[in-house]
């Protein structure tokens, strides 16, 4: 049987964990600072891809960077195209677990006391510095469980890839798109073995969240941190 | 080393308008809960900005509004102890008070630490994490962090609240040896009165924003300048007063005529007295010609472990309806001598105990 989806869904999968993980606390440490009207419509459209069918949001990325797209467009300026490759997988899963990330790592830093963040900033320390040293450290379990959320989200995408990245064996075809395929292909073994590998990972994922959220988790022991 | 400020801030329900300087003279600033108090260190310490005025300190322009300064906290060196100590949760104690000083080479920084150690009285508690430490333990690590990037000036807000009885007065004692040792612009925020009084030298009374009373604490607790500043001062006696031509002033609350020390610019309206001044005198004493002398009996009491509190209505009242009784506060050894003794008992209110009030 040939493995490639899993390394592919795999690769995705970090890889778009580790741009939502960036993307999701630049986005929600500045949101933090944000109230009223402008707040409510940050989180509307951060919020977006969870709640849309996962191809219309595949639709919406296919019109952005397509050929004719502005961003497509823009990057065919350097000969590179976005639509139909491994990038595409990665971009779809980015955008789809956004809103899982970003929903929690809000959460965490918001739960993070406002006087330990001002405590800080009266010894001297920068914005950077108070976020990199007191408000990470303090939200980073919440994080961590928004990160896993994220990673499960990302490896199980498949409106989304299939519309901006289709199906091509090799370089695009993610497990969720293999099943698909298969079952279409009346392989039935073969979608059963995938779906298997899928229902495994995702377990895994799931067990380590709840070890790592529950009140007598590694953190929390010892800081007694709420 | 001076802190002056003059700053207002429009709050919900009023407006902090408030004015004064402070030298090396640790200052109480004492108010009732909601008066401000936390607000007015917030805005010094640069959490919060105060919208109009002017913050300087030691001719360091930290806000001013007109030139549309505002210094952000983290370049203002003002140490701040907050209410509820606000120590790095997931940070040893050692780490917590390293943080002011992270840029300072290791040499210099572990020296800087192990002398906060030893000056907070915080050895062998150098890798706990503050959830393992007692309240009072906290509030050292909380105020030696605060001290260790040597700041300019330092603000306490409520440093006692929350700890339990048993330990405030070694923290207190902990805090005057701090105060003693810092002489720089200390300022120290409690409604609680004889906290303000032990701590401070100098007092600032608050309230709903504005300043009611400000100078040496001994002056305004001998003379509060109003009935606001009597009552938050802890004065349970106050009186309408009538000055008489005589000069005898009229107590029409209490209903007795009264010679009082005191002089006041401004006319008298009001008389009052703190419950701990109210004399009582042995009849024997009372018979001979004496000054504010009265007769009265008791209607009501309250007991604290050690002291009593005495209601008492003078027999010379010719109103019955609006009398407000005297409170009195005495110890429960001296109460023993005569709590038996046959109404009517005799108060003395001491000329030189009274003080007059115009609003």
């Amino acid at each position: 049987m040939d493995l490639s989806p899993l390394w592919i869904s795999l690769a995705t999968s970090v890889t778009a964990t580790a741009l939502t993980l960036v993307i999701g606390l630049a986005a929600a440490s500045w949101r933090e600072r944000r109230t009223g009207l402008v707040a409510a419509l940050i989180d509307g459209i951060f919020l977006l891809p969870l709640v849309l069918p996962p191809t219309v949001v595949g639709f919406f990325l296919l019109l952005l960077f397509g050929r004719n797209g502005p961003v497509g467009k823009f990057l065919l300026q350097f000969g590179a195209t976005v639509v139909f490759s491994w990038p595409a997988t990665v971009i779809a899963a980015t955008v789809v677990a956004f809103p899982l990330m970003y929903l929690t790592a809000r959460a965490a830093l918001e739960q993070v006391d406002p006087h330990v963040l001002q405590a800080a900033r009266t010894l001297g320390a920068s914005e950077w510095r108070v976020f990199r040293k007191i408000a990470l450290p303090l939200a980073w379990p919440g994080i961590l469980a928004g990160t896993i959320l994220s990673f499960a989200r990302a490896l199980g995408e498949f409106g989304a890839t299939l519309m901006i990245a289709g199906n091509i064996p090799g370089r695009t075809e993610t497990i969720p798109i293999a099943i698909y395929f298969a079952v279409e292909a009346d392989e039935i073994r073969r979608a059963l073995a995938w779906c298997g590998v899928d229902v495994a990972i995702s377990l895994v994922l799931l067990a380590a969240l709840y070890l790592w959220t529950r009140p007598h988790g590694p953190f929390r022991a010892r800081w007694g941190y709420r | 080393m001076a802190l002056e400020v003059g700053i207002q801030k429009k709050l919900a329900d009023f407006t902090l308008d408030v004015t004064f300087r402070a030298s090396e003279a640790p200052l109480s600033i004492l108010g009732a809960s909601g008066a401000g108090k936390t607000m007015l260190l917030r805005c010094l310490a640069g959490i919060e900005s105060p919208g109009h005025g002017r913050i300087v300190l030691n001719d360091r322009v930290l806000f001013d509004s007109e030139k549309r300064i505002a210094t952000p906290a983290r370049d203002r060196r003002v140490g701040m102890l907050f209410q509820n100590y606000a120590l790095f949760p997931h940070r040893t104690v050692a780490e917590n008070l390293a943080f002011g000083i992270e840029r300072d080479d290791r040499v210099s920084r572990d020296g800087k630490v192990a002398s906060l150690i030893a000056r907070m009285h915080l050895g062998g508690l150098e890798s706990r994490y503050p959830k393992e430490l007692s309240g009072g333990e906290q509030q050292r690590v909380a105020l030696g962090r605060a001290l260790a990037i040597e700041p300019e000036a330092l603000l306490l807000d409520e440093p006692l609240a929350a700890l339990d009885t048993h330990l405030r007065s070694q923290v207190e004692m902990q805090l005057q040896e701090t105060f003693a040792a810092y002489r720089r612009p200390t300022l120290l925020v409690t409604h609680n009165i004889e906290e303000a009084y032990r701590l401070g030298e100098d007092l600032l009374v608050l309230s709903r924003g504005k300043v009611v009373a400000f100078g040496a604490k001994e002056e305004i607790f001998r003379k509060p300048p109003s009935v606001e500043v009597a009552r938050l001062t802890g004065c349970k006696n106050i009186s309408r007063a009538r000055l008489d031509s005589d000069g005898m002033v009229e107590a029409l609350d209490w209903g007795c005529r009264l010679r009082v020390a005191q002089t006041t610019a401004k006319p008298a309206k009001f008389v009052g007295i703190r419950a701990h001044h109210i004399d009582f005198a042995v009849p024997a004493e009372a018979r001979a010609p004496n000054e504010n002398v009265f007769p009265c009996r008791l209607s009501e009491s309250s007991e604290t472990p050690f002291r009593i509190t005495l209601f008492l209505t003078l027999d010379s009242r010719t109103d019955t309806a609006n009398q407000d009784p005297l409170q009195a506060e005495v110890f429960k050894e001296k109460w023993q001598r005569f709590r038996n003794a046959p109404f009517p008992w005799h108060v003395r209110l001491a000329p030189e105990s009274l003080f007059l009030m115009h609003d």
